[in-house]
Order: structure tokens, then sequence, then C-alpha cells
């Protein structure tokens, strides 16, 4: 049987590798810190890449590498499949997780609500709040996501977006 | 600790499990972007530990609340529970505890083998390398949030040929404890 280790681990170094580089490393240098945590994540979707497909022929085009990605890659790192796949038909995909299993336990401080504001702008800020601070989670599995997709010979840039919690989007635009 | 022999199998059917393989390889590329970024050895130790403590002070709550331990009795008792039930609930592997000091303040965590070492070879440029560090500020941070003021290292690792990991745990300092609040607030 495969090896095993609690989920607890691999939320905590998640926490931890952002932590590390977004707040103690390079607190001033937001971009640099997300294209470290980037570039970790990108390693590890190569080498993952790599071990689940060992078995399997070559895709026989980006449609079907990214078709991939969805399901069997997406189930066996967060246990579900994404939710819905758009696409321009241009070369830029958008993969929609509506229930990202490293956001579900994602929480905020309380909102400090300020009394002349409306109900609904203090939402609005706050999960504008929240999104902002999500995405620095987001950096790791888009580096996975091109990780997996360059092994696959499919050279593209990843990009992820947060609508509401623990939703988001992965915006895959490949090159050339 | 409960009688039973094996307390932390247990602890670990019990808890939220994934494959080893995404944990294990996002700490190699972790730890591979550390001596990239540092270059010096001793920095991406130093930096592993750091890590590692970061992560057992916030650990150590999940540990109290699942494990179903009693208080340890001493310093003995709590070392066991580190290797018998601690590494076993969170890594899936067991350890011994080993040449303990006269005053049992001081003993060796031995491994024989742990997850973060699957798949990984050092390089000759890696020496001095502690491959596994972040297990030493797990322990250290998790421990100071119960009052045990330590010192962890690695003297022993089998990446760099010995037999076992064997991590050295030293107490410093049992810090008494003391409750924010009075009984009658």
């Amino acid at each position: 049987m495969a090896r095993e280790v609690a989920e607890s681990c691999i939320d905590s170094i998640n926490l931890e590798l952002v932590h590390t580089y977004a707040t103690r490393l390079h607190p001033t240098k937001p971009e640099l810190a997300a294209r470290r945590i980037e570039a970790i994540g990108f390693q590890v979707g190569l080498q993952l890449a790599e071990r689940y497909t060992k078995e399997r022929p070559r895709f026989g085009d980006h449609l079907e590498a990214i078709k991939f990605i969805c399901k069997d890659f997406w189930a066996e790192v967060f246990k579900k499949q994404i939710d819905n796949l758009k696409t321009n038909h241009r070369g830029v995909f958008v993969l929609q997780d509506n229930r990202f299993r490293w956001l579900t336990r994602f929480s905020l401080d309380a909102p400090t609500s300020g009394n002349g504001t409306s109900s609904s702008e203090a939402n609005q800020a706050n999960s504008a709040r929240a999104s902002q601070a999500a995405g620095q989670y987001l950096y790791f599995p888009c580096g996975l996501i091109r990780g997996a997709l360059t092994n696959f010979g499919v050279p593209c840039a990843v990009s992820a977006e947060v609508s509401a919690l623990p939703a988001c989007s992965f915006i895959v635009r490949i090159k050339g | 600790m409960p009688p039973n022999s094996r307390p932390g199998d247990a602890v670990f059917a019990s808890v939220d499990r994934v494959n080893a393989e995404l944990f294990t390889l996002t700490y190699g590329a972790i730890v591979r972007q550390l001596l990239t970024d540092f270059e010096e050895v001793d920095e991406v130790n130093k930096q592993l530990d750091t890590m590692g403590y970061n992560i057992g002070i916030r650990l150590i709550d999940d540990f109290l609340a699942k494990a179903n331990i009693t208080r340890c009795s001493d310093f003995r008792e709590t070392a066991e529970t580190i290797v018998k039930v601690g590494f076993k609930m969170f890594l899936g592997v067991t350890g011994t505890v080993a040449n303990w000091n006269t005053d049992n303040t001081e003993c060796s965590l031995i491994l024989d083998d742990n997850p973060l070492v699957d798949f990984v070879e050092l390089p000759e440029t890696c020496q001095g390398l502690y491959y596994c560090n972040i297990l030493c500020g797990v322990i250290r941070g998790a421990l100071e949030m119960v009052s045990m003021r330590t010192e962890v290292k690695f003297v022993k690792d089998v990446l760099r040929g010995d037999d076992v990991f064997e991590i050295r745990l030293k107490l410093l300092e049992q810090v008494p404890e003391e409750y924010p609040y009075k009984d009658d607030e």
C-alpha cells in the first residue's frame, strides 16, 4: 500500500511555505515571494505529472492534457475533480473549483465594520480582502498546474482568481 | 499513555490521511528552493528549523485534541509519546527512544525511516545539510507550547550514510505553568 501521512502535514507545510516566503523572507516584495512559491509548486507539478502518467500514452492535444488535469490529477491531489471547464478555443482555459480543498479552512479576522457603511459595501470590502489574502495560497497550486502541463509538453502561464471562498478559478493561457 | 502497546496506531487510523507523495515532493521542492536562495547550507538548516518551529507551535493543538493521551508524568514519558504517538499520528512512522543521560534530561529519538526522505538522494554539494531539520523545529515548537524549553538537533542522518536518523533532544528548562486567569474570574 502507498505510504500515507496525516492531511494536517500538507496543510501545515503549505501554510508555512506561504508564511516563510511572503511574510518572513520577502515581506516587502510580494511579487518575488509569489515567484518563489510558484516555482516550488512548479517543481512538484512536474514530478507528480511524471508519476501519474507513467502508465498511459502521450496526450493527443492540449485539450486532452487539460482534461487530465481536471479529472485524474485533481482527484489525486485534491480528492475531487474540477467542477467546470471553459475555453475560448483560442488557448485560454478556465478551470473552476467550487470548493477548493486548500481554501475550505480559510478564514479571516472579523472585519472592522465602520458604522457609516452599508452592509453590502462592507461585504464587498470584506470579500475583496478575503480574496487578496486567499490569493497567496494559490501561487503554489498555479505552479502545480503549470508544472504538470509543462511535463505534458504544454507550455503555459497560469493565474488564479478567488470569487467567493472557497471557490476559485485557475486560468491557463497556452503559449505559442 | 494508554496501556495499549501501539497507542499511535489508533490515532493515525482516525485522522484524515493523504498519499504521502504530495507531502514528500512539496518538502523536497522547498528544500531545493531554499538551497538556491541561501547557498549556505547552515542557513538552510536554520530556515528549516524555523519553519518547523512555526508549524510545531500550531500542530501541538491538533495533537492534544486528537491524540487521546493523558498528561506525561516526566520527560521520559514525553519522549516516548513523541516517538510513539506524535510521529505516528502525523508521519505514520514510529521510532524509539535511546541513550538517556543520567539525570533523564537528554535522550535520542531514533527513526529508521520517515516519509520526508522517500525518493531523496543528496548530491555532494549538500554536505552539512540536515535534510529533515524541519522535524527538530516541530518538536521544539510543540514542546515549548507545553512549557518545555528544549534544544533539538540531528546527530545521525541516513542521507549522510548513517544507519538511522537520530535526533538528540535536550530539556533545558521546564517553565512553570502560569495561568492567565484566576480560578474565580
